[in-house]
């Protein structure tokens, strides 16, 4: 579902350019869950970036459910974000004078739905996570483990193709993260192909699939066997 | 297209951030609110020296006679000058450059009645011309014209007092009033802004005057206006020169100021008017000024809160937002508030003028209040500056990447 072969790019800085992503192969299959890891500087959060449309290649192909991925606009980026991907970050990004509802809603005002459906489906989405009760709270009403829940909502709420977390346990704690985990793991049962960007070892372990990037390349993908997170809650 | 939504986003934005919303409305309320009090009372300013001048013509210059007090060229000091029909037109013709309207000018006393009601009151024999020299305002019937001038008609025009007096009730266009014997045709009625006492008139043909009354050509008193196109300086050297010229008409000494007294409303007027324009360029500069100082205060607050919105913005590009969509919420929430807050404004500083306005007559301020379109320019102008400088950060800002923006905490 997700295809990329010898991406490349370079971001200039003075004279120079620097070269971050050097020929990168991915292919990622529907219902996979994938762990991308790598140090800082290792290209991690630009291949994310590149995948979550939010930042173009220099070279080389990216097809996302058979729609090659170039030169958009920034206004069919945006269409293709809202109805292709769900982002889950590390600090959340709830807009913090939103309730978790209308958090949850958002996408939906950029698809052009009504009120009340919009209303409906975020509710839908909001019991899934198990915050129905918690939809009139502020984010700041929220604990850290309740604000990813209503983020992961959110990115569920327009039905996309690809989630892609940045750091999703980046700011909890261990047992908060582990429950966070074993929801994604549950979103990955149903079938979401999930893209997770992390430097936490057990965190990877939870994926199905390890890639390993060091200096703009691949340095290793393997499938590995998935560690349940809810042994660990 | 009225999108309920994308209004709902805006209010439910501006109530949540009501700190932000208050500030810029806060800044431009009170930028009006400045503008449009300064604006006023520089008006009323204006207003009360143009209100002791709406008598008579601002270009108004007036010729009197008088005894000589110095002998000169052989003639003896005490002489009577007296000015005749001759000397109006020797003006009226060698003047004729400068002069826009010239009349003549006779003064009687008279008696007055229609029926049982009786009173007396000044008449003044004039030449058609005078009703523009005097700022007459004729509401009924007609002024002299120069018909009566040629064949002497005994008609009168009277003042909207003397009609109250006599006249009482009864129409008096047609009517005959008796003044000291004999009738004359009442054929206007006029009011003056002058008071009173210049509505206690009564204004006659000047060739019937001479002819009832002494049956010469001797005038009192010769008014003219010079040309608007004159400048002040212009027309206080064509006030020279016609005084010049008039004395030596009438063998008066140079240096005689009681013969022949030309008396030129440009000599007071260049004073006033440069102080008026001194103050039109003050009242500008401070317009301005606090417009400006508007303009950069909301301009500040705008970046501010493109600055503030930065992560909001890139939530909402990564949830499927167009750049288009981002600068528009941004825009119209800011067009909205600092409409609502410049009308604010502008109601706070009309209700002041209002308010304070009958209290500062005593400082010289007289109606001060500033014209509705000159306040809604003053707000549309920091509509768009506001919109001006929320537009490059907000263009800005809608392309920034989410990714970049969402990271920055």
């Amino acid at each position: 579902m997700l295809e990329i072969k010898q991406l490349h790019k370079s971001y200039a800085i003075g004279d120079s350019s620097l070269h971050v992503l050097k020929g990168i192969d991915l292919s990622v299959a529907q219902g996979e869950m994938v762990a991308i890891m790598g140090s800082s500087g290792s290209g991690k959060s630009t291949l994310l970036n590149i995948i979550g449309m939010l930042d173009e290649a220099d070279e080389g192909d990216y097809i996302l459910d058979q729609v090659p991925i170039k030169n958009l606009t920034e206004k069919k980026a945006a269409i293709y974000r809202n109805k292709f991907l769900g982002f889950i970050f590390q600090s959340f990004n709830l807009i913090n004078y939103k309730n978790a509802l209308e958090n949850v809603a958002l996408p939906l005002y950029y698809q052009g739905l009504k009120r009340k459906e919009r209303q409906e489906k975020a509710r839908f989405h909001l019991q899934k996570v198990g915050l129905l009760d918690w939809e009139t709270h502020l984010p700041s009403e929220l604990s850290g483990g309740q604000k990813q829940r209503v983020a992961i909502a959110r990115a569920l709420a327009s039905d996309p193709k690809l989630l892609l977390a940045d750091e999703p346990t980046g700011a909890l704690d261990t047992t908060t993260s582990y429950d966070i985990m074993a929801f994604l793991q549950q979103l990955n049962d149903e079938g979401k192909t999930i893209l997770i960007v992390t430097h936490e070892e057990d965190i990877a372990a939870m994926c199905k699939r390890i890639v390993r990037l060091r200096d703009g390349v691949i340095m290793e993908d393997k499938k590995v066997t998935q560690v349940r997170a809810e042994l660990h809650v | 297209m009225f999108d309920i939504d994308f209004w709902r986003e805006i209010f439910q934005s501006i109530n949540k951030n009501r700190t932000r919303s208050l500030l810029s409305g806060f800044t431009v309320t009170f930028a009006i609110l400045l503008f449009t009090i300064l604006f006023g009372l520089a008006n009323g300013l204006s207003n009360t020296f143009a209100e002791a001048f709406v008598d008579d013509a601002a270009n108004a210059v007036f010729i009197r006679s008088g005894a000589t007090t110095k002998a000169y060229k052989g003639m003896q000091a005490g002489r009577r000058i007296q000015f005749r029909n001759e000397d109006y037109k020797y003006i009226k013709t060698d003047f004729d450059d400068n002069v826009e309207f010239i009349t003549s000018r006779i003064y009687k006393n008279v008696a007055a009645s229609f029926r049982n009601e009786k009173n007396n009151y000044s008449l003044r024999a004039v030449h058609p011309d005078h009703q523009y020299l005097e700022k007459t305002k004729v509401y009924k019937g007609r002024y002299i014209n120069q018909r009566d001038m040629d064949i002497k008609t005994k008609v009168v025009v009277i003042g909207k007092l003397v009609k109250e007096d006599l006249f009482l009730k009864v129409d008096p266009l047609g009517k005959y009033i008796n003044l000291s014997g004999i009738p004359y045709k009442v054929v206007g009625v006029f009011a003056d802004d002058g008071g009173d006492d210049e509505e206690r008139l009564l204004y006659m043909p000047l060739s019937t005057a001479q002819q009832v009354y002494g049956n010469n050509d001797y005038v009192d008193q010769i008014n003219l206006t010079y040309k608007p196109e004159l400048d002040f300086n212009q027309a206080i050297d064509f006030g020279l020169d016609l005084e010049k010229k008039l004395k030596e008409r009438f063998l008066v000494a140079p240096n005689d100021q009681r013969a022949v007294r030309v008396f030129n409303m440009a000599m007071q007027n260049k004073g006033i008017t440069q102080m008026t324009s001194v103050l039109g360029i003050i009242i500008l500069i401070i317009g301005m000024g606090t417009l400006i100082a508007g303009i950069v205060g909301i301009s500040n607050i705008m970046i501010f809160i493109v600055k503030e919105r930065t992560k909001e913005i890139g939530i909402r590009k990564a949830l499927g937002a167009s750049p288009k969509s981002i600068v528009a919420i941004i825009l119209i929430e800011s067009i909205f508030i600092t409409s609502i807050a410049g009308y604010f404004g502008l109601l706070l500083g009309v209700g002041i003028l209002e308010w304070a306005g009958p209290s500062l007559k005593t400082y010289f301020i007289t109606n001060p209040s500033v014209s509705t379109s000159l306040v809604i320019s003053a707000t549309l102008t920091l509509i768009g500056a506001g919109t001006l400088a929320g537009y490059l950060p907000a263009k800005k800002a809608s392309k920034i990447k989410p990714i970049v923006a969402l990271r920055d905490d």
